[in-house]
């Protein structure tokens, strides 16, 4: 990210995006952090249009917000292109934030704790839906609980496609080695779209 | 609950949803849009958290008020919403706001991106980051 970029457009960086998600409380801050150069955590505020009848400082007398924290990791990968990790809030009432912080993601990983295998399933459902390529990781923290993948794919319900791979958030290799499945996922995804477009 | 809160004690929930009270906290409920005027809708569309920004040299010399300075001075390298967000310690919705009329006044540009990564592009992340 030189001086070098800014009278040449096309040599602008390149930024992409990968979504994490899954239920609360799975590891998506840990996942972040592990491999993140920086703190992982942005903020947004929800805005409501509850009076709270105390302010009379600003035009927006009538409206409250509420700020929610996002994970939020950038990995520089090289001098122009750029890896930036998000975290999909968990709870309901922010589910306004997932379309914003879904649109362009290259895929998205959804972390899955064996002992409550149900929280993520609003976020395979909703990249199903919206045809975002995606891998489910298995959050391998507590051994004792340890289930065959295969178990947790019956569990999940998921497509035999749907790549399942095991994942300790805490661990930066294993991290690594996720994310480097969803991208394989992602090119194995536009081969067989291709392919399908070449067919006659 | 949190599987890992004793092995990263600093790390912050998944989301962290603050009430705030005016009198307890020092983040009042309001503030966030304040140095809006109170706008939350950004005057132009399409701004992404990834999207990344970039400011004119000739913008350091423009008469701007603290925030929109701050970003014109981060943005002589390339910088996303996310990072200017976090920059700024504001909500993205607020930093949308300021970054839209400095992209409406001519003093950022948005980075161009390609329609879709080639699957070169695609290659090379996840070359990149099995060497990371």
């Amino acid at each position: 990210m030189s001086g070098r970029y800014s009278d040449t457009r096309q040599m602008a960086p390149v930024a992409v995006k990968i979504v994490i998600s899954g239920g609360f409380g799975v590891g998506k801050t840990t996942f972040v952090g592990a491999i993140s150069e920086i703190e992982p955590l942005v903020t947004e505020a929800e805005m409501t249009e509850k009076s709270i009848g105390i302010d009379d400082t600003s035009a927006v007398a009538n409206k409250t917000t509420t700020t929610v924290a996002l994970d939020f990791g950038r990995i520089t990968l090289d001098d122009a292109l750029l890896l930036y990790l998000f975290g999909t809030p968990g709870q309901d009432r922010f589910a306004f934030l997932w379309d914003d912080l879904v649109d362009g993601a290259l895929g998205a990983i959804v972390l899955v704790d064996t002992r409550r295998v149900e929280d993520c399933f609003p976020a395979i459902d909703y990249f199903e839906e919206h045809e975002i390529p995606f891998i489910i990781g298995v959050n391998t923290f507590d051994y004792a609980l340890r289930f065959d993948l295969e178990e947790v794919r019956d569990a999940l319900g998921v497509d035999p496609d749907v790549p399942l791979v095991e994942c300790d958030a805490r661990d930066r290799e294993s991290v690594k080695r996720v994310l480097v499945a969803l991208t394989e996922e992602v090119l194995n995804k536009r081969l067989s779209r291709e392919r399908a477009g070449s067919a006659w | 609950m949190f599987p890992y809160a004793g092995a990263r004690p600093a790390a912050p929930a998944d989301y962290r949803p603050v009430s705030s009270s005016p009198e307890s906290d020092e983040d009042p409920i309001v503030r966030p849009f304040m140095i809006t005027g109170g706008r939350t809708r950004p005057l132009q569309d399409g701004l992404r958290i990834e999207t990344l920004l970039r400011a004119a040299p000739a913008a350091l010399s423009a008469p701007l008020r603290f925030e929109s300075r701050r970003i014109v001075e981060l943005c002589q390298q390339s910088m996303s919403v996310a990072d200017l967000s976090v920059a700024l310690r504001v909500p993205l919705g607020v930093a949308r706001v300021i970054i839209a009329d400095l992209i409406t006044q001519d003093y950022l540009r948005v980075e161009e991106q390609p329609n879709e990564l080639s699957t070169a592009l695609i290659e090379r992340i996840r070359d990149r980051v099995r060497a990371l």
